[in-house]
């Protein structure tokens, strides 16, 4: 599902690369956490997936596509099968709670009677069947963060990339996040999860890929967020 | 689907910079209201240089005393340039006037000036040859040819009059020309500022649109079709304005020279003719420079 190759990444504006010498697989339908101290490379990582960012050395494969080799007028199709969630929400703020997950089908030229159909059923699925109707700021982080998931999810993406997804969230509601991110997995998403949170990592007991200075210093089936930490 | 979809944006987009999008639309509409009224004056200048093309004439006035005692061009030196201009290979036609006729016509001329008619006597006009040219161009032909001879008191050339008349049109034309050439720079930047600005307060719908996979039609087409809205309603007020000018003051201006033949009117036609121009520009020119101040500022 996704296979980077002897990855580096140096920004043009630093000196230090963000990412070093990355090699690392992920099967479909795979719950990774991938976890690092601040400025290690995660969300540069997650970047690359997205083809935001094309490396400066190494082979990145999703999918089936070769990121390294693809036209930019293919980078739409490939941004189509993978679900982004961050940190910040990301919601348009002038648009409904329907609207926003609408909003993802819309501009990707989906039928509107299609759009009718799963914009509620995924409203369901992240538990906001009640709150189609509302604006986001009349909601709580948690529920702006399920709008957001359900954006992501709502095109039923190969994958879902998500960036410190509970980085704004208290403890309860992040537990809840997770949940949500589970059931997703289970319906054979691959789900990709940057994060700083260590109870979640510890609890979760999935894969970790651990980087360092843009390293992979750990790759673990069934780790923990790391001791000493 | 896609077309209320983008449709809905445009409209967003324009309510939303709403001064701006006034700002466009009246520096456009100016911008093309000139050229509009540029082409205009080319329409003009063509419609009376027909009209004068079959008449373009030298007049040549003989003597005093010719005009007085030969009426009827019945002896020399009169009966002799008639048959030498008849014969001449550049002339067309040949009429004879002698001073009555010719104060007949002045009478005409001058109906809404009687103290002018008054003050005018036969006498004082003299006979004439009204010579039409059959190459309208060139009429120095007949000058050098029958200046100075006996009878001739001196040729008049309409050509000269109409060079300095179409001279003055064209300077007209020139100018309004630069002058829209000026409002359409200034028209420019405003339509490529407003790009940006609107790519800026909607660069979060932008980035969500890039990342679940919307192509680079979906992403700008909205952008690109709020210039082109603009350039057209610039366009229509440019033609309503224009339509207004014609009816509130061009043809009152006009009025007299119009009726005595001088100029052509502007007729509904020629801003018929000019309207689907101002259109057609506004829409390309507008369309590339959203489209290049997209591709400069605005990633996708
Ligand atoms: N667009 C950019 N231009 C230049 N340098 C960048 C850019 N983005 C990231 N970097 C640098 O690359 C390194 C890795 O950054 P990255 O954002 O991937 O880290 P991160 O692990 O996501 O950190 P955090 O946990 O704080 O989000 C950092 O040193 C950062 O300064
Ligand atoms: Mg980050």
């Amino acid at each position: 599902m996704i296979r980077l190759e002897q990855v580096s990444k140096v920004y043009k504006t630093s000196t230090r690369p963000a990412l070093e010498n990355v090699s690392v697989e992920v099967d479909k339908g795979e719950f990774v956490f991938l976890i690092g101290a601040s400025g290690s490379g995660k969300s540069t990582f997650l970047r690359l997936l997205l083809r935001e960012e094309v490396p400066s050395k190494g082979r990145v494969y999703v999918a089936n596509f070769d990121l390294t080799r693809m036209a930019r007028r293919r980078v739409p199709r490939l941004r189509q099968s993978i679900g982004c969630v961050f940190q910040d929400f990301r919601l348009l703020a002038n648009k409904t709670v329907a609207e926003n997950v609408a909003f993802a089908l819309e501009v990707i030229g989906k039928p509107r009677h299609t759009i009718r159909k799963v914009v509620p059923e995924v409203l369901e699925l992240v538990g906001l069947e009640g709150k189609a109707g509302r604006m986001p700021h009349e909601l709580s982080g948690g529920e702006q963060q399920r709008v957001a998931i359900a954006r992501a999810f709502v095109n039923r993406p190969l994958m879902l990339l998500a960036d410190e997804p509970t980085g704004n969230l208290d403890p309860d509601t992040s537990q809840d996040i997770m949940l949500l991110l589970e059931r997703i997995n289970r319906t054979g998403t691959t789900v990709l999860m940057a994060t700083h949170d260590h109870s979640i990592v510890d609890s979760m007991r999935r894969r970790v890929v651990e980087l360092d200075l843009g390293r992979v210093v750990r790759d673990d089936a069934r780790g923990v967020y790391g001791v000493g930490r | 689907m896609r077309a209320s979809f983008v449709f809905s944006e445009v409209v967003t987009g324009l309510r939303r910079n709403i001064t701006m999008t006034i700002a466009m639309i009246i520096t456009t509409a100016i911008s093309l209201l000139l050229l509009g009224g540029g082409l205009l004056v080319v329409r003009m200048i063509d419609n009376t240089k027909e009209l004068y093309q079959d008449k373009v004439q030298v007049n040549i006035y003989l003597t005093n005393d010719v005009s007085a005692s030969d009426k009827q061009c019945q002896n020399d030196p009169c009966k002799g340039l008639r048959s030498a201009l008849e014969s001449d290979p550049a002339v067309q036609t040949v009429e004879f006037e002698n001073r009555d006729q010719a104060y007949e016509r002045f009478k005409r001329i001058f109906e809404a000036q009687p103290e002018l008619v008054k003050l005018a006597r036969p006498e004082a006009l003299p006979s004439s040859f009204n010579v039409r040219l059959k190459n309208p161009d060139r009429p120095e032909v007949i000058v050098q040819t029958y200046q100075g001879r006996p009878g001739v008191d001196s040729i008049g050339d309409q050509s000269q009059f109409l060079d300095r008349f179409f001279s003055a049109l064209n300077g007209v034309r020139n100018g309004t020309f630069f002058m829209a050439g000026l409002m359409a720079v200034a028209a420019l930047l405003l339509i490529s500022n407003t790009v940006q600005l609107s790519a800026f307060t909607r660069r979060t719908e932008v980035g969500i649109m890039r990342l679940v996979g919307a192509t680079r039609w979906y992403t700008q087409l909205p952008f690109l079709l709020e210039a082109v809205v603009t350039g057209l309603t610039g366009a229509l007020v440019a033609t309503g304005l224009l339509v207004g000018l014609k009816l509130a003051f061009l043809d009152d201006v006009l009025a007299q020279p119009i009726k005595s033949g001088v100029v052509k009117a502007v007729e509904a036609g020629d801003i018929a003719f000019v309207a689907p121009i101002l259109f057609l520009i506004a829409t390309v020119v507008s369309a590339f420079t959203g489209y290049v101040t997209l591709r400069l500022y605005v990633r996708t």
